[in-house]
């Protein structure tokens, strides 16, 4: 029983940073139509910058703020200089770049901090424990339970009640119809691309204290992201969330329940979705 | 004048890869083997991408099959070279078949995720079925076993033994893909290519196409694979991974994916470009990166395809010219 709980604990945890990474991806691939396949590296990227700045700005809470606005302008600006020619041509081409990209920025990171595996701590406030129904539980793991529900009220408050969320809603539903009523459509895209990115970054940096910085940290939560994208519906706002929060529970239940099939079970959730509901739980046709 | 010089360069090429190694050392013919069956395997990847408009991101599933059903066979059942390979070649197109049958039911990116989900299952299996796959560690320890020829036995041990039967396999397939892709079937699958509706319309089953083209895929992959894990001594999961998917797609794109050859000339790219820069640096996926960028944007043919449509329109320019 407290096992159970436990590993319910650890499921919204971990689903919850999936969120983040994910509402990036579902963006920015709902505005533009690009799947991208860089976005675990630039999840990856936030980490080791976090680990990087965290001793030389006071601490991570500033980090939090810094390296998601350093990684959003990466990604504005390979938004511009790369995919921007690419846009009139075959999704497969925009996905084979950003896969360049994540080729060109896995490396460089390995050249910038070594192939290593880093740890941080969590910060002061956040570190040590809570007694939880007879075990203890990290308060860190618990913030970031709690922390990605607000994140979630405030994108849905940012997309339904500001002007910005609405352009970017109006782009996503019909390009040509919201450049026609004077909205910069490539300004709004690379905005959101430095959005989406941002967002990458932000769960980058709130991963850090919580799993091992290392070169292969970006492979591996990419393609659970797409999972929860495709899953929830790709572009969709409450897909990413829920799918997210299945995905999260399905990987941490499974350790418990079935340990030999834990590794599969997220692709036999994905084929199972996309055979009974292509366009994923809420997506639009 | 664009014909004849395809012809001469073709001829040539082929010659090379008979007569070159020969005189080469040990070394070079290893990585000529290596080039020759990844050749093969992005040229089964584009019957899927360049022809038939599929992008799939888990091609290695196949390959991998057919590296394991090779492994096992060889280990366990000590069949010859040839029967093993045939046998691998239909594990792999079985797989093909089933995974097939759920894949091709979309399209476009939702068609790539899908591949990459079973392709990733399939990992998943080899990597956790440890008392027949032997888990992480793969399956290693076993002969190369004989070329049995009915009349007479030869051993493969050796690389260059080695390298002539992979070359001569790569070349029938090769040729068989050809065949496929200049064929009525053929010719059906680049037209699913520009436009899946229309072909709808005209009565013929798309479904059923797209099927028999991943079927056919898989099979090839699997004789690739079968070759790769005889030429590396070893079955591991990493034959199965995505990131080995990501490789036939990678050559694809850098040779042209909308001729015939050009993946295979991608691959021999690949191998060279690897072979060169990892002489100097570690970070070679930096510089695949730095080269691929590029080519999406400004080479999208790939680099056979922009040389053909440059002599094209050189002749083009001749012929104006008169």
């Amino acid at each position: 029983m407290e096992t159970l709980l436990i590993n319910i604990l650890n499921g919204l945890c971990y689903g919850m940073l999936l969120f983040i990474i994910s509402m990036g991806l579902t963006i920015i691939f709902g505005v533009m139509g690009v799947l991208n396949f860089a976005h675990g590296s630039f999840y990856m990227l936030g980490a080791y910058l976090c680990l990087w700045l965290a001793p030389h700005i006071p601490g991570f809470w500033l980090a939090l703020v810094v390296a998601p606005l350093l990684v959003g302008l990466l990604g504005a600006l390979s938004e511009v200089a790369l995919l921007r020619p690419l846009y009139g041509r075959d999704v497969s081409f925009q996905l084979l770049l950003t896969f360049g990209v994540l080729l060109i920025l896995d490396d460089a990171v390995k050249l910038i901090w070594g192939p290593g595996y880093h740890s941080m701590e969590a910060p002061r406030v956040l570190a040590g424990t809570v007694p939880i129904l007879g075990s203890t539980y990290p308060v860190y793991s618990l913030f970031i339970a709690l922390l990605g529900p607000i994140i979630a009220g405030v994108l849905w408050f940012f997309f339904h009640r500001t002007a910005w969320g609405k352009m970017i809603r109006a782009a996503a539903m019909d390009r040509e119809m919201a450049s026609a009523i004077g909205i910069n459509v490539p300004l709004l895209f690379t905005a959101v691309f430095f959005f989406g990115t941002f967002l990458a970054g932000m769960a980058g940096v709130l991963a850090a204290p919580l799993r091992a910085v290392g070169p292969a940290m970006g492979d591996n939560i990419i393609i659970a992201a797409f999972i929860v994208v495709v899953v929830g519906g790709l572009g969709s706002f409450l897909g990413a969330f829920v799918g997210a929060i299945i995905l999260g529970l399905v990987e941490a239940l499974g350790v418990q329940l079935v340990p030999q099939l834990q590794m599969a079970l997220p692709y036999i959730l994905l084929a199972l979705i996309l055979l009974v509901r292509p366009r994923g739980l809420f997506g639009r046709e | 004048m664009v014909r004849g010089a395809r012809t001469i360069a073709l001829a040539a090429g082929i010659l090379f890869l008979f007569v070159y190694p020969r005189f080469a050392g040990a070394f070079p013919v290893l990585l000529l083997t290596e080039i020759v069956i990844f050749a093969l395997f992005a040229l089964s990847f584009n019957l899927l991408f360049g022809y038939t408009g599929l992008l799939s991101f888990g091609h290695a599933a196949f390959f991998g099959l057919g590296g394991y059903a090779m492994a096992l066979l060889v280990q366990h059942y000590q069949l010859s070279m040839i029967p093993a390979l045939a046998v691998s070649m239909l594990v792999a197109g079985l797989g093909a078949a089933i995974i097939g049958f759920f894949c091709i039911r979309r399209d476009e990116i939702y068609f790539a995720m899908l591949t990459l989900g079973f392709g990733m299952m399939v990992f998943t299996l080899v990597h956790q079925w440890r008392s027949l796959t032997g888990g992480s560690d793969g399956i290693t320890g076993f002969e190369v076993p004989l070329l049995d020829l009915v009349v007479k036995k030869f051993s493969l041990f050796s690389p260059w033994a080695f390298y002539y039967f992979a070359l001569v396999v790569c070349l029938l397939f090769t040729l068989f893909l050809w065949r496929i892709t200049h064929s009525p079937f053929g010719l059906i699958l680049r037209s699913m290519r520009e436009n899946a509706e229309r072909v709808s319309f005209i009565g013929i089953d798309i479904k059923f196409y797209r099927w028999i083209a991943f079927t056919l895929a898989g099979l090839v992959a699997g004789v690739a694979g079968g070759l790769f894990a005889m030429y590396d001594r070893m079955a591991s999961p990493t034959m199965v991974h995505w990131t080995m998917s990501a490789k036939p797609v990678l050559m694809a794109i850098l040779g042209g994916t909308r001729v015939f050859l050009g993946p295979a000339l991608g691959a021999l790219i690949f191998y060279l470009l690897e072979h060169f820069i990892t002489q100097y640096t570690q970070s070679w996926m930096i510089f695949l990166g730095a080269i691929l960028v590029p080519i999406v944007i400004f080479f999208p043919q790939g680099v056979l395809g922009t040389l053909i449509s440059w002599g094209r329109r050189l002749k083009g320019r001749e012929d104006h010219g008169g």
